[in-house]
This record gives C-alpha cells, structure tokens and sequence, in this order.
C-alpha cells in the first residue's frame, strides 16, 4: 500500500550583489573578463594582504532586509568558513555565521489557485563568492579562473515552508523580482548571478519530524529547479518504499539526464571550523544608516501590484504580471498615465501585445521598440474607436516593426473602424442575401445565429466595422421588416 | 664614534650634518654583514644594490635640506614585511622562492623617511618560537654568545642590531617576539598597541595578537622609527585612526610621581635568580628616583600561555592555509591529484613547529571542541584582559622580566615545544590584551643580557619610551656591546 | 615577596591523549602530509599540547564575553564602493608554479 507522502523544501539561494567593486577588496566585478584580470592581490589571498568591507554591499543586505520585513542587526560578525578547494584563495570564505547582517522575515507568494501564502525567510547574510574551475581543454589539469573570487554575495535562507516544487518556484521567482526591484541583483541566472540551492526531503504526511535531506545545488533556471525538486522528490520515495534510507548528502543535477547525482568532491562531511574572522571588526549599524537606506526603498512589488489592484482596478493576477518586474510596471505606469488613465485598456495591450511580442523576439521591456507614449496613442485610438478591438494587434505589430505611431499604423493598415451607418447596413444587407437558409432559421427562432452574422459582417469588413453599431443595426435588419 | 657604535639617531645627525654620506654609511654596514653574517646567520637576504640606490636618494634628499631625522639611515626588515622585488621568505621553506609584488605598509612609510634597506633579517619560521631555531635558513645566533640562541621569533634582527651590522630593524611580536629577543641580546625591543601600526603586508600568523615594532639600540631609536611606521592605514581593517604623536619630543618626561606596578605573578617559580635580581634592581633605581612601586596581582595571568597556545594556533591555521601550491610559495613534483598537490606541497613547505600549530589549531577550531577550547579561551582572554585594566587603574604602568632566563644553548629547547613555549610567559599577556610593552637592557648574567619589560596601558607608547629612556639615561647597559663587534 | 607557583595555576583534567587515528584525522583537515615516522612524533607533541592547555577549563568563566578583538568598542570601517586595482594579471603570476592561458594549474578536480 502506498503511504502518502508530504515533501519539505528549503531554498537557499545565493545573489551576487551588484556593487561596482568587491565586498573586501577594490578590484572590478564585471562579468566575463579575461581569466585573472580582476584577482588582485587580496582577491588572490597572497601573504600580508587584508580585507577592508564595502559600504554599498552592507547598504544593499540592509535593503532586502527591509523589504522582507526582517530584523536588521545592529550588530553582525564576520566569520571564517574554512576548507579547501582550488577556486577558495585563502582557503577560507568569509561570510557570517553565528551572527547574520539580517535576521528573519518573510515573503508572501501567489499559488497557482490564487491563494497565498508567507514563506519564511530564516536569514540573510553577507559573504564573499569563490572563484571558478574550468576543466575543459587543460588535459589532466584543471585551470582557475579568480575573478569572481570576492564578489559580494547574499545568501538567503528560507524556512523549510514549501511544500512542491511549484511553491518553491513561486518562492524563487518572488526573491527574485525582489532584488531585481531593489536593484541589488540584476538576477541573470545564466551567468550566475542568482544561483538557487534546494534541500529536499519527505515525510509521512501527519508526521512532525523531517526526513533526511539532500541538497541539491546549483539550479541555474527555474525549469531546473522545478525538474530537479520534483526527481528527488520522487527518488527519495521510491527509496524509502523499497526499504532504503535516505543518506543525507550533497546532489548535483544533471539537466541533460534529468537527474541529480551524488557530489563526488563533496562527499565528506565538511568541518568548516568557523570563527570570528579576527581581521575583520563587528559589522555596527546605527538607526541613521537604517533609515537611510529606508528612505532609498522603491515601491516594492506587492505594494504596486496591490496599488494596481486598488486604484487601477486590475485583476490581482493582472496586477501580477504587470509588476514582475520595475521596468514593465514603470512602462505599464507610463503609458496608462499618458492615455489619461485608462488603466485597464492599457492593461490588456501591454500584458497581450507587448509582453507577447518581447517573448517572441526574445527581448526585455528594456528593449521594447515602441515608447509607453506611443502605446498611450494606440490606447487612445481604441477609446475614441477610431479602430475596433479586432484591428489592436494588426496596428500593434505595424508600430513595432516600423517604430511609428497610432495613425501612421491605422492608415498603412487601413485599420480605420467603418462607423459610417450605410456602409454598415450596406454590408448587412449583403450578408443577409448571401445567406437565406440562416436568415430564415433565425426568424423561425434560432437566436443562437446571431453570432453567426455578427461573423459574417465582420469578416466582409475586414473586422472594421464598429461592433456596437453592428450589433444595433443588425438586431434591427434581422428581425424584419 | 665608529659609525657602529652610533644609534640610528645619532647617525641621523651625522648626516644631516654632512659628517659622512649616507653611501658612506650604507658601506660601512653593508662590510660589516659580509664579514659578521656568516657567523651569526642574522640575514637571509642582503640587498646591497637597493642599499647603495636608497642611499644615493637620501645623499639627494639631505644636499635639498630636505631630510628627516631618519633619512639615509640604514635599516634590516624581518623577512616577514613584503618588500617588493625582494624574496620575503618568512624564514620558510613554503616561500623560498617568493619574491613580494608589493610593499606592506610598514616598508612603504620607512621607505618614505628615507632610510636605506640593508636587508630581510631571519626569524623563526612564519614567526612561531621563542629562539630562532625554527628556520628553514637555520639557526641564528646571539652575538654575546655564539653558541646561545638570539631569542624569537625576531632572532635576526636581534642578532644583526646587537651586533651592530645594523643601526635598528623592525620585528613583529605575537607573543614576546620583540622583547623576549630584545632581552635576551641587550636590545630596546618595543612592541606598540594592537592597531597603532598597520599590519598590511606583514604575513600574518595570529591575526588578533600581531604588532609590528622595532629591535633599536634605544628608545630614542624606537621613538623615531615608531614614529615613522605608526599611524592609520586604511588597508587594514584593525589598524586604529588616531593621531600619533612625536614620540621622539615626548622623551624627556619626567619619571617623579610615575606609579609603578609589579605583577607578583611574574616573580614566583621559573624565573632565574639573576635575571629577578637585575630586574628588581631596576625597579627600586625607579623608586629611589620618586616613582612609587606597589605590588599587584593579576590572577588570571598564569594563563597566559595556555590561553595564548590555543588562540594563536587556532588563528594561524586558518591564515596558513592559503599556502597551497596553486598561485605562489612551494609545489611538490608531479602532484598525482589535488589531495596530493595539497598534502605535499604544504607537508614540505612547513617545519615541525609550524605543523604542530597547525594542528593544534585545527583541533581546538572543530566541531565539538570549540567551546571547550576556542571559546574557552578567548573568554580567558577577557579575565586577563580585565585583570590589566584594574591594574592601570591604581598605576602608571608595569614592570618585571622579560624572559625568564637569559639566552640559552642552541638545540637545549628543541625537544621539548612547552618548555619552549614557556620563554613567553611574561611577554604573552600584553598581546592578548593588545597593550603596548618594551623591554630595556638592564643588567648581565654570567655575561649574558638580562631586559627589563614595562608595560602600559592601550596608547601609552609614549610614556613607555619617556620610561625607558629616562633609565637609559642613568644607565649604560643599552650602550654595551658583544667585544667580538665592538 | 610571596612566591608563588606560577605553573600549573589548576591541575590537569583528564590527561588528553590523541590516538594515531585523531592525529590522521586533523593533519587530514589540514591538508598535511605526515609521514608514517612522524606520526607517534605528533601525537607525543600534540597530546602534550593538548594537556598543557587543559588548565583552562578549570578557569571560571560564566557570563564572560569573549574577547576575539583587543580593540574593544572599535567596529568594522566601511569603504567605498570603488574599482581602485587594474590589470596586474603578468606581474602577480610570475609567482605561480603553473600557469596557462592566465589560468592557475591545479591536477583535475572531478565533480
């Protein structure tokens, strides 16, 4: 008989903080240099060097402390996890242990049925990230690349709260908009940005104590992490079923086989021997530096989405979709506002054209090529029915291809509403003759057949005619003389 | 005067009044090394063309009047100071062949004063002993007694200052490696407050107990190149962003009325007879010229060296581990995977001691010993910590030995690491409260030199050279020199 | 002046003494090579340093805060969000045992 099994997951993810320089040292953070360009001598961990902390990583951990809603404490202590491995320098991270920059809060997720739900945040702590291996074409060596050696990290931890892999996206994509929001991640996964780490175990359902977890690390898309939560899932079942036990170690996947696979380098259980990194002096913030970095918060996402919701009248999942990122909800904003506030027409174009276009070209909002004014005038022109519903996307694609407006559009496209009576009682007329059988059908009292020669005007003016006129005229033609 | 019986100061003077040029002096030093070091072992390396190069900068300097008090003076770094362009071994097999891409700060703002580097002194290996026995370049001995060790772990800038092959060089104390040589070779060895000088570039052993400082014929001598190093250095993390004040101007305080502490802890069991009656000598020379003396007990004292053997390992292991083989210092051959290029490479670069450390501190640092020990002994740390500051409260500062003994044979420690590790009992408390100390020459036993330390409370360097250079002023003993290098 | 024993201020707990095993065990985490001839070396060394130090546990140290840094009340310093270093890549790997491609040579690690 199958037990029914409950499945417990805690994400630990790892953003690279988006300073210009390192977390203890003055060297560059850009992304993709040649090998070693940006290792400087503290990043490379030579004799006699020492590490001096950055500001403006402190600020952005107090940030996202703030916006989850998280103590933020006045006093936090550096301390050395040690080990070896050849991208780790000093053969020491120095990160925070005992005592972390941000202690706990929570996030409020969207399920897939609508409801939501406060996943905890244990802590957030600042350390500094490891530099690289590369394996390929060195023969029986391995080359180490250190320029990513002293990149600020955050590392966030949740609470073991969700419990499927859909939470757990739902979880991540929220962090996710968070610190692109909070501008302190621009959160590219492919270049490792924000790298997710999953724990994962089962229980009997009704149980309290957890099973053993495994972790599984460095889930780069949020498909991965999906495939890979729901493969151990499944793995650790069939496990236990068969009379195994879950050995508690860390799993790499492996998205070609669908599979996530023991870490052999990381076998042993690894004594990090923290302490207090003496090099390093308490991490002290005062109230001003909070409230200063108070003051500097945007408009975080739940807040917008529910402003949306509110005051523009949008659906929550509408409201959602608009604020998955600053930029879109800037757009979506701007371009409201300058139709004279004509939210959720604007609303509809930009979540149905825009974000469709963007995905089809594989382009950001960054990139859109039509200005949040030039949406407003394509807005306008459906309000004051200069075009029908049916002519958006048509005039819609036209402005993006040729970066024009409304009009340009409507004229080039020939997209203009037909409002004049005669042309459309015109065009009924002929649709009425074309079709005899259901013109009498619809007189026996077949109302049903109504759509049909709604269709059928449509399609003989090319979807011009203006469908509330249509709609009037036709009812009146139909019914008889 | 021979221009090896001068001080640093003195040979300051000389120059800014053209009585000889800095090549000159820089010559005169850089024979004597050549003929005295090989006896002696004090120099790991001799930059004779850098010497000559800083001297003829400095002859520039002071015909442009614009030298200081230490320019063309010339000056021995510990090979623990990153000197760019020069091997910096830490008397290290693992960086024997580590030639330093930068300056550590110290060796910048000498360099800036002006004074000439003669040379990387040895010194146990990565800074662990007491006798400067530890080295990957051997041994160094002491110039009063060839057969005798100098002390560590700034053995060679003892030896090379004490026998006169230099004017004054910098040393760093962790648990006594200034002063405890600085006794045991007749030398001012002062140690500053943690933090008053910078420790970028200075390769660190134990990261909460390391100070830079100076091995100096005086306290003048201290005075002036503490001065030069000292100050904040934005590079480091723990260095302090106070003021430093012109030690050399603060000499002639008075010594009438100056409250003085001995630690009754320090005069029980382990000290030698003679070494206790020179040092209780000095301090009633102190009394008779006003300075009132009472007796204190600092309780948790004894535990000094426990605390300290677990603090500073525990701390080294984790800064030692960068050696690996990858990016600089030694690789062994043909490394068959990582496990091994690590083992190897890091079992042939490191002495005896320094694994032993190592070890020890791995130990006390893991899972299920770190409270028992680690945490244990920095709460230790406190109690002695606290014990000090009581003291300061009723006195000015504090005095008693050095070293327990004089210098003793080459080889007759080795054996045994406590017994070793027992040579810092009286220099160990100050570095784990971060006070500043000094050790002055004040006698010879069976003609070996015995020092007097004084210790003060955080930022006293001040009063601690006006202290130390008021006796040197009654007395001669800082004047002495082995006969063999007169 | 009272003489006073200046060691051992308490006497040792239990004797430490470490086994071969722990011995391995540590120099493992240490990644140092001990050889067969010297290992009852350090394990002699060790235990005694281990012994020696076990004073400490007879201090008393309830609700005593411990000291990690000497410079009491003194907190972390911040420093600007600046790139200060340039391209110094030739110069700081003329050090390196094995170099290529700017990259640094270590035996092949197996994930």
């Amino acid at each position: 008989m199958a037990r029914e099994w409950e499945t417990v997951i805690g994400l630990e993810i790892h953003a690279q903080l988006a300073t210009r320089s390192k977390i203890f040292s003055g060297s560059a953070t850009a992304y993709g240099g040649s090998p070693n360009v940006q290792a400087n001598l503290v990043d490379l961990g030579y004799p006699g060097v020492l590490p001096v902390l950055n500001r403006e990583a402190v600020r952005m951990a107090v940030k996202f402390g703030l916006a989850i809603g998280a103590t933020v404490a006045r006093r936090s202590v550096f301390a050395r996890k040690n080990y070896f491995y050849p991208d780790l320098p000093k053969g020491y991270q120095i990160s925070q242990y005992e005592l972390p920059v941000v202690a706990s809060g929570a996030v409020e997720i969207l399920l897939d049925d609508g409801a939501r739900k406060s996943v905890g945040v244990t802590r957030a702590h600042l350390e500094e990230d490891a530099g690289k291996s590369l394996h390929e074409g060195l023969g029986r060596m391995s080359g180490i690349d250190l320029n990513r050696a002293g990149t600020p990290l955050l590392e966030i931890v949740s609470e073991p709260d969700m419990r499927s892999a859909r939470e757990a996206i739902a979880y991540m994509k929220k962090i996710h908009t968070l610190v692109r929001y909070l501008e302190i991640c621009d959160g590219n996964m492919q270049e490792g940005s924000f790298r997710c780490d999953a724990n994962v175990s089962v229980r009997p359902k009704g149980a309290r104590d957890y099973g053993t977890r495994c972790e599984i690390k460095n889930l780069n898309s949020f498909r991965f992490v999906e495939r890979a939560i729901n493969h151990e899932v499944a793995r650790q079942v069939e496990l236990i079923e068969g009379g195994g036990k879950v050995v508690q170690e860390t799993r790499l996947y492996d998205p070609g086989r669908d599979e996530t696979r023991s870490m052999r380098s990381k076998e042993e259980a690894n004594d990090y021997r923290y302490f207090p990194d003496p090099d390093l002096l308490p991490l002290s913030l005062d109230d001003a530096f909070i409230e200063d970095v108070r003051q500097g918060l945007p408009e975080l996402p739940d807040a917008k989405a529910a402003r949306f919701a509110k005051e523009h009248g949008l659906s929550d999942y509408d409201a959602g979709v608009l604020t998955a990122s600053r930029e879109l909800a800037n757009y979506y904003e701007e371009a409201a506002r300058a139709s004279g506030g004509k939210w959720k027409r604007t609303a509809n174009v930009v979540a149905g054209e825009v974000l469709g276009r963007l995905n089809r070209d594989g382009l950001d909002i960054q990139d859109a090529r039509i200005t949040p004014i030039l949406l407003a005038g394509l807005v306008a022109r459906v309000e004051d029915e200069t075009i029908s519903i049916s002519s958006v996307k048509p005039v819609f694609e036209w402005m993006w291809d040729h970066g024009a407006d409304a009009d340009a559009a409507i004229a080039a496209k020939d997209r203009r509403q037909i409002k004049d009576t005669g042309a459309i009682e015109k065009a009924i007329a002929e649709v009425m003759a074309a079709n005899p059988r259901q013109l009498a059908d619809y007189r026996a009292g077949k109302d049903k057949l109504f759509g049909f020669f709604v269709g059928q005007v449509m399609k003989a003016t090319a979807g011009k005619a203006n469908p509330a006129q249509v709609n009037e005229l036709l009812k009146r033609m139909l019914a008889g003389p | 005067m021979s221009l090896h019986a001068s001080t640093a100061a003195e040979i300051g003077r000389g120059l800014r009044a053209k009585k000889y040029s800095s090549v000159e002096v820089a010559k005169h030093f850089l024979g004597r090394i050549e003929r005295a070091n090989p006896g002696l072992n004090a120099f790991v390396t001799v930059t004779a063309e850098r010497a000559l190069a800083d001297a003829r900068r400095a002859d520039e300097r002071i015909a442009r009047g614009h030298g200081g008090p230490l320019t063309g003076v010339p000056l021995a770094h510990k090979d623990i100071f990153c000197t760019a362009g020069i091997l910096t071994s830490c008397g290290s097999r693992m960086l024997s062949n580590f030639v330093a891409p930068y300056d550590a700060t110290v060796v910048e703002r000498l360099d800036a004063a002006g004074m000439v580097l003669l040379g990387k002194t040895n010194m146990d290996e990565f800074a662990m002993g007491s006798s400067n026995e530890t080295s990957y370049y051997g041994p160094v001995k002491n110039p009063w007694d060839t057969g005798k060790v100098p002390g560590g772990s700034s053995g060679g800038s003892a030896a090379a200052v004490a026998s006169r092959i230099a004017p004054v060089a910098t040393g760093t104390d962790t648990g006594g490696s200034i002063r405890q040589p600085g006794a045991l070779t007749g030398l001012t060895g002062f140690k500053p407050t943690y933090g008053r000088v910078s420790r970028y570039g200075m390769i660190a052993f134990a990261s909460s107990l390391d100070q830079a400082g100076v091995l100096a014929q005086s306290a003048e001598d201290a005075a002036l190149v503490l001065g030069a190093m000292a100050g904040f250095d934005a590079r480091d993390s723990t260095s302090v962003d106070a003021p430093v004040p012109d030690y050399a101007k603060g000499l002639e305080r008075p010594v009438k009325g100056l409250r003085i502490g001995i630690i009754r802890e320090f005069f029980g069991e382990g000290l030698d007879a003679g070494t206790g009656a020179a040092v209780r000598a000095a301090i009633d020379a102190f009394r008779k010229e006003g300075a009132t003396v009472t007796e204190l007990s600092l309780p948790n004292l004894p535990l000094s060296v426990p605390t300290y053997y677990v603090v500073a390992p525990a701390e080294c292991s984790s800064n030692l581990s960068r050696y690996d083989g990858v990016r600089f210092g030694h690789r062994c051959k043909d490394p068959k995977d990582l496990l091994d290029l690590y083992r190897r490479s890091r079992g042939e670069g490191f002495g005896a001691e320094v694994k032993r450390r190592i070890m020890t501190g791995t130990y006390v640092l893991s899972a299920g010993y770190y409270d028992a020990y680690y945490l244990k002994a920095q709460k230790v740390r406190s109690l002695i910590n606290a014990d000090f500051r009581r003291a300061f409260g009723q006195v000015d500062v504090l005095m008693g030995p050095t070293a327990p003994t004089p210098a003793f044979a080459i080889g007759a420690k080795t054996d045994d690491p406590i017994l070793m590790y027992l040579n810092d009992i009286y220099t160990i408390g100050a570095n784990l409260a971060g006070l500043p100390a000094v050790s002055v020459p004040c006698g010879l036993v069976d003609g070996l030199p015995v020092g007097l330390q004084v210790i003060g409370p955080h930022f006293s360097e001040e009063r601690l050279l006006a202290t130390a250079h008021a006796w040197q002023c009654a007395t001669d003993w800082h004047r002495r020199v082995p006969a063999a290098y007169a | 002046m009272i003489s006073v024993k200046f060691f051992p201020l308490f006497p040792p707990g239990a004797l430490v003494t470490l086994t071969r095993r722990d011995v391995e065990n540590i120099a493992h985490l240490a990644r140092l090579e001990i050889t067969e001839a010297e290992l009852p070396v350090y394990v002699s060394s060790l235990s005694s340093i281990l012994a020696f130090v076990e004073q400490l546990s007879g201090a008393a140290t309830d609700d005593v805060v411990p000291m990690a840094h000497p410079l009491e009340g003194q907190v972390q310093r911040l420093r600007e969000d600046a790139v200060t270093e340039s391209d110094r890549r030739e110069s700081y790997q003329r050090n390196a045992p094995a170099v290529e491609a700017g990259l640094y040579l270590v035996p092949k690690v197996i994930e």
